[in-house]
């Protein structure tokens, strides 16, 4: 964990505030580059076979889809810079077809690459210190983290740190690349948990104790797909010198005992879920307390090194209020709904967070635009220190935004269609690229996705509805999230057909829950007709400021089920 | 095969496959892989069927495709195969929610394999 070099780190990669890389972080991406050109010139040449070859695609992020290689990039923990949303435009144009799709892992999948050109585009990717290395195959991938990661005013500590030194720990382990299954740690630092941390393999949400030390509640266990389970405490209170040695030991555990007879029944969920809680903790602090930690001893130096990385940019002195936003405000009514719903509060007075959603009524969820890419690179350099996040719910975030330029980067941002006021409500749908692009999948899933946005495209209706979750996922392995929406959608193929089963209840917060059946499968056209329906009667019965979800937990499942029966009943083809 | 009798088939079959250098749908054809499904070879019994997957499985072998596999099909008034699931009529054409992309933002007339 400390092999790097401090006096590389200041080259520009500016404005930023991200990791940079330094000269073992260049020397390694790079390296791995070269091994993948040579491999995959030893696949075109015949010199292996597609089963010998494919471990290395997938270790690389290569997929074989429906209709072409896909490749997966990652970003780290959602933290992009202006520079790198520019070159991932130019990856896009000169290697692609003019776009990507942000996805539920926080990363960015490219629909059309070449075999041919890989190399080359991995390339392209070093020289703005980005990989696609472990966002696929069985080893701990992409680490995310909160997207409001440094600026949420909920936050006790930046989780980025935390998921930078968690990055350099797993890339590569060579203990750790052959997993039973692949491995997914998700962190936040804020009360609020923005990250899904329960839905994930592991979870880790940094907090302190009554000493007023930090460190993690660390949750394991998680996870979506066939068999989906909440994330069950393994340790409450985790201080930070045993982070890495401490999850080593979980992983030990999951290595040693997580099954590989079944790769439905691979992942540490089923693990912790058929040896129970209490037996894996045991097993996990017997672990802990037998293993050589010297290895793993934290290293409080090059902790605080990274964490510099993440020191908040150089923000003005401001007052709290801005008189110009509220005279735009008046003066603007989309402008006005832009700000109500897509504006966060900043932790530093005068600034806002502004989430720049990928969902425009009729879109694909999650996709943009090579001129869109860079119109939101443009824009964070002129309104936010050149950074951007992206979100697991497949939005785009620029977390350092003055108050007094909300209005202006709001008429930037409507001239390249990425101005919908919609964050959070009905028609920011999370979906999957299902069926018409991913070869796992068992029906579509944006079509949905747009059916429902266009259905519910008034925005005083969404309003009014307020905030509700919608996941949607073309198969069974859930990328979609569709276990912990409040409304969820899976699509499945019935009798030759595509299918839609709906789940009521989902939560992605600390609060999680996973949904409930609704009922037998609908058809696509029926999907919008069954949401309508439960949404109206949700407005029809929601008390105060209640959610759906609160409507839903206060009336029961049975109440919203009843729904359905009585609308079927009086004729409605559902 | 038993007594010599060509096994029927339930449906017609061609033979998918995805190119291995761009990744793109290929069809097996009387006359080499094809990028358009209408010129695709079409299995009408057994025989004809392990007779494409032989010939797909050699082209695996020579690394020439990948992921080679026989769909079901129907044969349409104009003589050509179309596919009767829905995941292999996708492949066909590319994503519904996007007409400018894939096989269906460039399609022609039949014409010669190429």
């Amino acid at each position: 964990m400390t092999a790097h070099d401090p006096h590389q780190a200041a080259r520009t990669n500016a404005p930023t505030t991200t990791y940079l890389y330094d000269a073992y972080d260049t020397a390694f991406v790079r390296e791995r580059v070269a091994e993948f050109r040579a491999q995959v010139g030893r696949r075109l040449e015949g010199a292996m076979t597609e089963d010998e070859f494919r471990p290395f695609r997938l270790m690389n992020g290569l997929y074989l889809q429906l209709h072409a290689y896909m490749l997966r990039v990652a970003i780290p923990y959602g933290t992009l810079t202006a520079r790198q949303m520019r070159r991932l435009a130019d990856i896009a144009d000169q290697w692609d077809k003019g776009y990507g799709h942000f996805t539920t892992r926080q990363n960015l999948q490219y629909n059309w690459p070449k075999l041919v050109d890989v190399p080359d585009i991995l390339e392209a990717l070093a020289e703005v210190e980005m990989h696609a290395i472990q966002t696929s195959g069985n080893c701990i991938r992409n680490v995310t983290a909160d997207h409001f990661a440094g600026v949420a005013v909920d936050e006790v500590e930046d989780p980025r740190p935390t998921a930078e030194f968690l990055r350099q720990w797993s890339s590569l382990h060579a203990e750790f690349s052959f997993l039973p299954r692949k491995f997914k740690i998700a962190v936040t630092g804020a009360a609020h948990d923005r990250a899904a941390i329960k839905a994930h393999d592991i979870g880790l949400r940094i907090h302190r104790n009554d000493q007023g030390e930090t460190g993690y509640q660390v949750i394991v266990g998680g996870g979506l797909g066939r068999s989906p389970f909440i994330g069950k405490t393994v340790r409450d209170f985790l201080p930070r010198e045993d982070l890495l040695a401490y999850l080593e030991a979980i992983l030990r555990v999951y290595n040693r005992f997580g099954r590989r007879d079944n790769k439905y029944k691979a992942r540490i969920k089923i693990l912790v879920h058929e040896t129970g809680i209490e037996e894996i903790r045991a097993q996990v602090e017997a672990e802990f307390a037998a293993m050589d930690r010297a290895p793993f001893q934290h290293d409080g130096q090059e902790f605080a090194r990274i964490a510099g990385f993440f020191a908040p940019p150089p923000y003005e002195a401001l007052p709290a209020q801005s008189p110009a936003l509220e005279v735009a405000k008046r003066a603007n009514a989309a402008f006005k709904a832009f700000a109500e719903v897509n504006v966060a509060p900043h932790k530093t007075p005068g600034y806002a967070i502004v989430t720049v959603s990928l969902k425009p009524i009729g879109g694909v969820p999650g996709d943009a635009t090579s001129a869109q890419m860079r119109r939101l690179a443009d824009a964070s350099e002129k309104f936010g220190f050149g950074e951007l996040r992206v979100s697991h719910e497949q939005n785009i975030i620029l977390p350092h935004v003055k108050k007094d330029d909300l209005f202006a980067l709001w008429r930037l941002l409507d001239a390249a269609g990425l101005a919908t006021a919609n964050a959070g409500l009905i028609s920011d749908i999370i979906s999957c690229p299902g069926l018409d692009y991913c070869s796992l999948a068992t029906a579509r899933s944006i079509p949905i996705a747009q059916a429902i946005a266009r259905r519910f495209a008034d925005p005083e209706r969404q309003r009014l509805i307020g905030k509700l979750g919608i996941k949607i996922s073309g198969c069974i392995n859930a990328c979609g999230h569709h276990h912990i929406g409040a409304i969820g959608i899976l699509g499945l193929e019935k009798k030759g057909q595509e299918s839609y089963q709906i789940t009521l209840g989902g939560d992605p917060s600390l609060s999680a829950s996973i949904g409930e059946l609704l009922g037998p499968g609908v058809t696509a056209d029926q999907v919008p007709d069954v949401i309508e329906h439960l949404v109206d009667f949700y407005l029809s019965e929601r008390q105060g400021e209640e959610c759906f979800i609160d409507t839903w937990r206060r009336l029961g499942h049975a109440r919203f089920k009843d729904v359905l029966r009585r609308e079927g009943e009086d004729g409605a083809d559902i | 095969m038993a007594g010599g009798v060509m096994a029927q088939l339930k449906n017609p079959q061609i033979l998918f496959a995805s190119d291995l250098r761009d990744g793109e749908v290929l069809f097996l054809a009387a006359s080499g892989w094809s990028r358009d499904h209408r010129q695709a070879s079409v299995a009408r019994d057994s025989t004809q069927a392990l007779a494409l997957e032989a010939r797909g499985k050699a082209d695996i072998a020579a690394n020439r495709v990948v992921d080679a596999y026989l769909a079901d099909v129907a044969i349409g008034a104009d003589g050509a195969p179309e596919p009767l699931h829905y995941r292999e009529k996708m492949r066909i054409k590319g994503p519904s929610i996007r007409l400018d992309l894939g096989k269906q933002a460039q399609i022609e007339p039949a014409g010669e394999p190429q």
